[in-house]
């Protein structure tokens, strides 16, 4: 019964995506269909970071790097499996999109086990450690990507047909994605597992003194954080012929932090709306090329001092509505 | 029967002997005062107690178990919660939350289970908001269940840790200076309070407490550290005598004539 309900639900949502999708590919030109895209993609890289800097507290400024992992990933494993899967199940769309998902996943596993190793010595100890070896982790990944051969190395990866990778990505696929992890994270940190990661934001010592596994918790958060940026990565690749080492510079991971600094670490509602806002201020700042690092700086600064809580704090906005409710009826 | 047995314990800090060959022992179902002036060691005991420092030399014994050196989580799992001196609350969780985290034994659900909400994920968070609720009431804090902690005024937040370390289900609860910063009368219900957890659950306590109106009144026992060096051990009656007591929290002659 629990089960049929579920899967009614999980139907509907992803009928309905698939609508707005057809909508939005009817209404709206190329650009404005692929800004909608990468706030999609950016929707997940931020509820994704947000779950080990916002929840855990454990900083990350390399998250462009596991993205990286993941965008080779897929891209590699999905032009290899192919022939394979098309060979079984033909060329339509449904075969299509197994290769599809197989791949995303295979980014995410790439991205997850890459988390794993950057995450378990550096999480170990308390303290800031995770900062500096995720900063080095992120520029060795793009220089390791920038030499494969194999991966095309400075040109990028563009698969093995000479049109480049398939564009897989469309907006039912990255709306799909989006809500899926979207809840499956929030359900994480609205649990056990989620009120340890916090307590050991608070306070790690008394976290400790309460028999929380503390290592174990910031290793396994971190490296869901990283699978999912994985994802994201899967999906970026496939919304363009290939995939560019100089797509995952340092810049890329601080497009992250100012994703959640925005709307508040800690709130997956913030996240959310702090991957949009990135997507739609890029689009409106591309003028400025890299005088918007400038930019974003002046931004983060007037944040620190106007509302260094973020948009939302770390409150998530239904927590927010509900409150005001409650004020609003204890005044009456 | 002992629960609690330190054997020769040192703990050193570089150049500062911050314990130096501690032995006591802790009756089960007993109240155990640990007291000494500013700086005598009390909190460095109980932090090598707990595994936050690992002692130099020396056996901790819990239920007849070494458990020196051993992380403290891990310390924590067995049955030894504790409070700490300068509030150690996870000030932007709700009070029920902060209670919550402790309840690890009542906790079985996967990752999995709780991204998916199976029912053992929904088993889990009913127990332990029901524990929780419960020893929030014990401690009479189940008014503020839904309060962000770290609004709560001071002596909330101590009764908070409390009912935190209770949710280990501990057999063994450290108390560091639970008193500090309460009233009289604020203290008065606090010895009540710590009577009931040792008579009706059954805890051994060991308070820290510089507020001797609690601690004589509420302790069986008594340890007097200084310097880091036991000085006295003994009935409430006996260390209010103790020419060596005195000397510590008053200063000897000698140093009172030196001074005049």
């Amino acid at each position: 019964m629990r089960v049929a309900i579920r899967t009614a639900i999980a139907a509907a949502v992803l009928l309905a995506i698939y609508g707005l999708g057809l909508g939005v590919e009817a209404g709206f030109n190329e650009y404005v269909q692929r800004i909608v895209l990468l706030a999609g993609v950016n929707v997940i890289l931020a509820v994704g970071l947000n779950l080990i800097n916002g929840t855990t507290g454990q900083f990350s400024i390399g998250h462009a790097g596991f993205m990286a992992v993941g965008a080779y990933g897929a891209a590699f494993v999905g032009v290899k499996i192919a022939p394979t899967i098309h060979g079984l199940l033909g060329t339509g769309a449904a075969a299509d999109a197994v290769v599809f998902n197989l791949a995303l996943l295979a980014g995410a596993l790439f991205a997850g086990i890459s988390g794993l190793i950057v995450g378990m010595p550096s999480l170990r100890l308390r303290g800031d450690y995770l900062a500096v070896v995720t900063l080095g982790f992120g520029e060795i990944i793009r220089i390791l990507f920038n030499n494969a051969t194999f991966l095309g190395a400075a040109t990028g990866y563009f698969g093995d047909d000479p049109s480049g990778l398939p564009a897989y990505t469309n907006f039912f696929w990255v709306f799909a994605w989006a809500t899926t992890i979207v809840i499956l994270i929030h359900n994480l940190t609205f649990s056990q597992t989620g009120r340890s990661l916090t307590a050991i934001r608070e306070d790690e010592i008394a976290a400790e003194a309460m028999a929380t596994p503390t290592t174990r918790l910031k290793v396994t958060a971190f490296a869901i954080s990283a699978a999912t940026a994985g994802i994201a990565g899967g999906l970026f690749a496939h919304m363009q012929a290939g995939v560019r080492p100089e797509d995952f510079r340092f810049e890329k991971s601080i497009d992250m932090i100012v994703m959640i600094i925005v709307g508040g670490l800690g709130s997956i509602s913030g996240a959310i709306l702090g991957g949009i806002f990135v997507a739609v201020s890029l689009e409106l700042m591309r003028d400025l090329q890299q005088y918007r690092l400038v930019l974003y700086a002046l931004l983060l600064v007037v944040i620190m001092i106007v509302r260094p809580q973020g948009l939302l704090g770390n409150r998530e906005l239904y927590q927010l509505v509900r409150r005001r409710k409650a004020t609003r009826a204890e005044g009456a | 029967m002992t629960l609690l047995e330190l054997r020769k314990v040192d703990k050193i800090f570089g150049g500062l002997h911050a314990v130096r060959s501690v032995s006591f022992q802790v009756e089960k179902g007993s109240i155990f005062g640990l007291i000494g002036p500013n700086g005598a060691g009390k909190t460095t005991l109980f932090n090598v107690i707990t595994g936050v420092y690992t002692p130099e030399q020396g056996e901790i014994l819990f239920a007849g178990k070494n458990i020196a050196g051993l992380r403290p989580a891990l310390i924590a799992a067995r049955g030894v919660a504790r409070t700490f001196q300068n509030i150690r609350i996870f000030r932007a969780m709700t009070v029920a939350e902060n209670v919550m985290v402790a309840g690890h034994h009542l906790h079985s659900a996967s990752i999995l289970d709780s991204m998916l909400r199976t029912r053992r994920y929904e088993a889990d968070e009913q127990a332990l908001s029901k524990r929780a609720r419960e020893l929030l009431e014990i401690l009479g804090l189940a008014d503020l269940a839904g309060e962000i902690a770290g609004s709560l005024p001071y002596g909330s937040q101590r009764r908070l840790e409390i009912a935190r370390g209770l949710m280990l289900s501990p057999e063994l609860l450290l108390l560091d200076e639970p008193a500090a910063g309460m009233n009289s009368q604020e203290a008065q219900t606090l010895n009540e309070q710590i009577r009931f957890l040792r008579d009706q659950l059954g805890l051994t306590v060991i308070l820290v407490e510089h507020n001797m109106a609690v601690v004589m009144n509420v302790c069986e026992k008594i340890h007097v550290v200084d310097h880091g060096e036991t000085i006295a051990e003994g009935k409430p009656a006996e260390i209010k005598a103790h020419p060596k007591v005195l000397a510590a929290y008053l200063g000897e002659e000698a140093e009172n004539e030196a001074v005049s």
